[in-house]
């Protein structure tokens, strides 16, 4: 009985957690089409719903309706398979996030190596959906999804430890609370713009969104897949942008910590604090979605072997020797 | 590469500009609208679907020349006509196929009495193609329904032709 009851209180906190990712992500699209629409002097989607709000419960409904369509030389199970692992993972992870000191589903001691490895892991996902489609698109897609999300995690991991340094531990809450005198983007501002970069590439957002390619690859790993699978392989894509933007507010923006502790701002609560910075970041992926071109594969790769990996390397020996010879490390 | 080129490059200046380029132009008026709610405006010259006009009497204006008949490159145009009783002639059918037409506008060119006209309407989409093969009641029942816009356009673009 016992069991029971705990069983439950855990699957009580589980969907208070993911109904509500599962609706900001409903959402959080709405938002990035009607953002992407307003740069380009458009309307965007209005129709649906006050402002268009509820334009894609619309689409959710219409691929619920839509008919699944299995290639017949595809493999079917990993072809099922993937873009439920897509999906999977990407709801995960917010099990670690912290919406405040106490309101976290799981609050391990090493938050953010689970954090980076779940994220990692989405790109089976999509490897699995482009070599189960048992097509040339979506297997071309899928090769460069690889290589590109393991060129950009090697420089995210590097720039984790850059704020692991400063910290001194894993521990989501302790690397937000860590932040409670000066937010970590100041004093590590090219690794922040380094890391939401690199959150760019691992997302496959504009500029780095070649295994979606358009004009040379149809629609990459998704080609082949129709109705609630391409939904999920959607669903899962924009929870992982969520997921970065969230990473990225914890790692540099403060977490749930109010921007000053004055009177009027520390009486918002640390959740809502950490949502106006995801969705201030969630914007900023927007913005850069309607301004940029996309990257060529050969500049991506360069990009991320070349530039950004030696830059946040040199930047990871900077910050060392900077706090060994001030004597800030922190030494538990 | 030249120091101001790395520079430019280190401190993402091309892109922070493009950046905020991008924030002013997101509260810029939109320059699409709203289209089943707000319509953009037509030219009095649109050539849209095809009215036959009466006179203020009731009368028909066709005078069953044929000449619209004669001028339509796609053939889409049929006509018959006989003897009425006043001894004018007079059409017994006037047949459009819409489907054939492409809304060249040399009828309403060719009609010396403008009794055939394009007007503003281009949303008469239908779900069976029979409904495109417009009629003689048809066209005189658009024509009864857009003669005020058909004649004020005919006005307007008068000094034109």
């Amino acid at each position: 009985m016992e069991y029971f009851s705990i069983i439950f209180q855990e699957v009580y906190k589980i969907l208070f957690l993911l109904i509500p990712v599962l609706v900001s992500v409903a959402m959080i699209v709405w938002l990035d089409r009607r953002v992407w629409a307003f740069v380009q002097k458009r309307q965007g989607p209005n129709v649906v719903g006050p402002f268009g709000l509820l334009q894609s419960l619309a689409d959710a409904l219409k691929y619920i309706f839509k008919e699944l369509i299995i290639p017949a030389s595809s493999n079917k199970v990993i072809f099922i398979l993937a873009p439920i692992i897509t999906m999977t993972l990407a709801l995960i992870a917010w099990a670690v996030i912290p919406f405040s000191e106490t309101q976290v589903i799981a609050n391990i001691n090493v938050g953010i190596l689970y954090l980076f490895a779940v994220s990692s892991l989405g790109v089976y996902g999509i490897i699995m959906g482009g070599w189960a489609s048992n097509s040339k698109y979506p297997f071309l897609g899928a090769i460069r999804s690889a290589a590109q999300m393991v060129s950009y995690e090697v420089s995210i991991g590097i720039i984790i430890i850059n704020v692991l340094l400063c910290v001194g531990s894993l521990n989501l809450n302790e690397i937000v609370l860590a932040q409670k005198n000066l937010w970590f983007v100041i004093p590590l501002f090219p690794m922040f713009v380094i890391f939401f970069i690199s959150a760019l590439a691992e997302t496959n957002r504009p500029p780095f969104d070649l295994p979606e390619a358009e004009a040379e690859l149809v629609a990459g790993y998704q080609t082949e897949y129709s109705g609630m699978m391409y939904a999920m392989f959607w669903l899962g894509e924009y929870a992982n942008i969520l997921l970065m933007c969230a990473m990225g507010s914890i790692l540099f923006l403060g977490g749930w910590l109010s921007p000053i502790d004055l009177f009027p701002f520390n009486l918002v609560p640390g959740a809502l604090w950490l949502i106006f910075k995801i969705l201030f970041l969630f914007i900023l992926f927007a913005l850069v979605k309607a301004i940029v071109p996309r990257y060529r594969y050969d500049q991506l790769m360069r990009l991320g072997w070349k530039i950004f990996l030696p830059f946040s390397l040199i930047w990871v020996v900077l910050t060392a020797s900077y706090l060994f010879y001030f004597n800030l490390l922190p030494v538990n | 590469m030249k120091l101001s080129r790395f520079l430019k490059t280190i401190f993402m200046i091309d892109f922070i500009s493009g950046l905020i380029i991008a924030i002013k132009e997101l509260f810029k008026p939109k320059k699409t609208i709203n289209y089943p709610f707000e319509k953009g405006k037509i030219s009095p010259r649109f050539r849209g679907e095809h009215a036959l006009r009466r006179y203020p009497n009731g009368e028909e204006r066709c005078i069953a020349c044929k000449l619209c008949e004669a001028v339509c490159p796609a053939q889409a145009i049929t006509i018959e006509s006989t003897e009425s009783s006043d001894g004018s002639r007079k059409t017994t059918r006037y047949d459009i196929d819409m489907m054939k037409c492409i809304y060249c506008g040399l009828c309403e060119e060719s009609c010396p009495v403008d009794a055939i006209v394009q007007g503003p309407n281009f949303e008469f989409s239908t779900e069976t193609r029979e409904e495109l093969y417009y009629t003689k009641e048809k066209l005189l029942d658009n024509g009864d329904r857009w003669e005020n816009v058909l004649a004020a356009n005919i006005k307007a673009d008068n000094p034109y032709r």
